[in-house]
């Protein structure tokens, strides 16, 4: 699950891919002519990159001589990424499958698409697709920005030492569990929490802000917000530190003002790098993340914290109903492959580079 | 990059008219209250968990004024029991992961990082195809539960232990490394393991402590594999033992040392539940001042190039 997680992050950083550019030293001229050029000379660095490192092919026992030392530093990795992750992908037959682990894969019935269909006709499945569609919606409207603004905000302090201070400061969240994110949050608005505490002593009632599933969306993007903006931003100023100072100049001796230089030039600086997480976030509609899902499920309900996760989790592991809850990953897994692929066409057609390129 | 940007920003120019008092209040404010918004959480939790009995029963909750101290919770967890053993269990799992990880990921960057040796493109494909689709949570437990590692810790380390995306960001900053400098190196004769060790490796410190955190933090962080893999509770790691004891506030067996009178179960004070709050936050907030320099230049330019 952790991977999930890990590779959410690794795509919104793969998507940098155009703010490198962005972030490569920028000559003179327009915004749109420094891109344009300097990614073209990029590429064109890389292609004679790669034509030299590509001397006229040896013999294949001639390159094995020279590349064993590379091959065998290799090895461990892919062989852990294999045993790891290829061998799995295989087990995902089981779906296909009425699986019994007395039994095991090899003499378990086939039972062809059964376990689908029964999924299709699942109202539970629907609902945690719904909830999950419904978080990302929320999240897309409400978290999306923040780290913007955020990035925005902390590009205007002026004093170097401050800024690293903050940055260092709203970054830190990141780096925690969501156990403790959670725990955190319901020492300061659970039953017992700060809030609660507060009200009762001024002779309110307290309030128990973790456990209302009406506020359930609020509170898990809150607690995303806390946890991800800070360090969401990072990308964001490093596209805003490639902005040409000299547009701004020059826009403020034209009479810019304030407001009006940004909307006309850090809006536009930071486009590429908003169309392109925004795109990446759309092809990873299906990951909301799990465990803060798990965490908080028994609290508010499974009507309003079923994820297509934790269904797949509760479904399974708890009945034992294996090849069922593969079927519902598998499902998952093959709608966000197919989420990733229409939205790196998309990336593509943006003229943005996408989170992979035609070739490497 | 940032600190060039800082420095030439540290002055404002001189086209830039000063910011209005109640703009400046205005973004004064909300910087504050975002700090705060993290800092006053984790201040109350460490002083609560630092306090007395007594104050934290006058406070009726989380302390946010200092009065009596003590370190009695902490003295409490740490008798043996428990917490203790999730913390060394979480230790033990932290360090021997991340000390795979990264020799892994960095042997096999280093390896991908000439195009155009041999089989550089199917294997770098492969890892790269990793992003692209998930095995799901099914087939993953009953492969780990077939290879017979439920129960062991190596089920925190193995499954998790590479990463594409920090593969690929190392393999960019190796791939960053002047040729020339390695050419020469084999053009004396150095092997490749002696390039990795002595010319790429020390100039490429920042990029290996970026992702060593990142390795490191995972590890620590590691809650749900332990849920899923283990089944015995005495090997529990941290973050399952929080979440058990102070999210949903289970009696808690402390000090239950041999030569003790086993301990009650009770519920724990809020100051326990606090202090293995603290103890879980500590270890990311000791290294994190140090890893943090080299976030913007290890990790957004690495990414770039992948």
């Amino acid at each position: 699950m952790r991977d999930d997680r890990v590779t959410g992050v690794l795509k919104d950083d793969q998507g940098t891919g155009p703010a490198g550019d962005l972030t490569s030293p920028a000559g003179t001229g327009t915004p749109n002519n420094v891109r344009n050029s300097t990614s073209k000379a990029s590429r064109s660095i890389r292609n004679a990159g790669r034509s030299s490192g590509n001397p006229p092919r040896r013999p294949f026992l001639s390159r094995l001589r020279r590349d064993w030392p590379l091959l065998l530093m290799t090895l461990p990795a892919a062989g852990l990424l294999l045993l790891f992750h290829y061998v799995p992908l295989l087990g995902n037959v089981i779906a296909f499958q009425d699986y019994s682990p007395y039994v095991g894969i090899k003499d378990s019935p086939f039972i062809g698409l059964s376990n689908f269909q029964w999924l299709l006709q699942d109202q539970s499945f629907w609902d945690a697709t719904l909830n999950t569609l419904g978080i990302t919606t929320f999240q897309l409207i409400f978290y999306f920005p923040v780290p913007i603004v955020l990035a925005v905000l902390l590009d205007s302090v002026m004093r170097p030492r401050l800024r690293l201070i903050i940055q260092g400061i709203v970054y830190m969240p990141h780096f925690f569990s969501w156990v403790l994110v959670v725990t955190l949050f319901q020492q300061m608005l659970g039953g017992a929490g700060l809030i609660s505490q507060i009200l009762r002593d001024h002779g309110y009632q307290g309030i128990d802000l973790m456990t209302n599933p009406d506020i359930f969306l609020l509170l898990v993007t809150g607690e995303t917000i806390w946890k991800d903006a800070g360090w969401g931003t990072i990308i964001f100023l490093a596209a805003l530190a490639a902005i040409d100072q000299h547009l701004y100049e020059a826009s403020a001796v034209d009479g810019a003002g304030r407001w009006k230089r940004m909307w006309h030039i850090t809006l536009p600086g930071l486009r590429p790098v908003i169309i392109l997480l925004l795109i990446l976030r759309l092809g990873d509609a299906l990951n909301v993340g799990f465990e803060q899902f798990f965490l908080q499920r028994d609290a508010v309900g499974r009507e309003a914290a079923e994820v297509l996760d934790t269904f797949v989790y509760w479904r399974t592991l708890t009945t034992g109903e294996w090849s069922y809850g593969a079927a519902a990953g598998l499902v998952k897994g093959l709608v966000g492959l197919m989420l990733i692929l229409i939205a790196n066409k998309v990336a593509h057609r943006f003229g943005e580079q996408g989170i992979y390129k035609r070739s490497r | 990059m940032t600190a060039s940007t800082s420095a030439a920003r540290a002055a404002r120019p001189a086209w830039e008219e000063r910011p209005s008092p109640a703009g400046r209040a205005a973004k004064g404010t909300a910087l504050t209250l975002i700090v705060a918004s993290v800092v006053f959480p984790i201040y109350m939790v460490v002083l609560t968990s630092l306090s007395t009995q007594e104050t934290v029963t006058r406070a009726g909750g989380l302390v946010s004024i200092p009065g009596g101290l003590s370190p009695a919770a902490y003295k409490e967890l740490f008798a043996g029991g428990v917490v203790t053993r999730a913390v060394l269990v979480s230790l033990g799992v932290t360090t021997t992961g991340t000390l795979i990880s990264l020799v892994v990921t960095v042997l096999a960057a280093y390896g991908l990082s000439r195009p155009g040796s041999l089989f550089h493109r199917p294997l770098l494909f492969m890892i790269l195809l990793t992003f692209l689709f998930g095995p799901g949570l099914i087939p993953n437990y009953l492969l780990v539960s077939s290879l017979g590692l439920i129960d062991s810790y190596w089920a925190l380390i193995l499954p998790s232990a590479v990463t594409a995306f920090n593969l690929v960001v190392m393999r960019a900053f190796f791939m960053n490394v002047p040729t020339e400098m390695t050419d020469s190196a084999r053009v004396d004769g150095a092997g490749e393991f002696r390039i990795l060790w002595r010319i790429v490796l020390p100039v490429s410190k920042g990029v290996v402590a970026v992702i060593g955190l990142f390795y490191a933090v995972g590890y620590w962080n590691s809650f749900f594999n332990a849920v899923l893999y283990l089944n015995d509770n005495s090997k529990w790691p941290l973050q399952v033992v929080l979440r058990q004891y102070v999210l949903q506030g289970q009696s808690l067996v402390v000090g239950q040392t041999s030569d003790t009178i086993a301990g009650q179960p009770l519920p724990p004070s809020l100051a326990i539940q606090m202090s293995i709050v603290v103890l879980a936050l500590i270890p990311v907030l000791f290294i994190y001042p140090f890893v943090q320099r080299h976030f913007t230049k290890g990790v957004i330019i690495g990414a770039v190039k992948g």
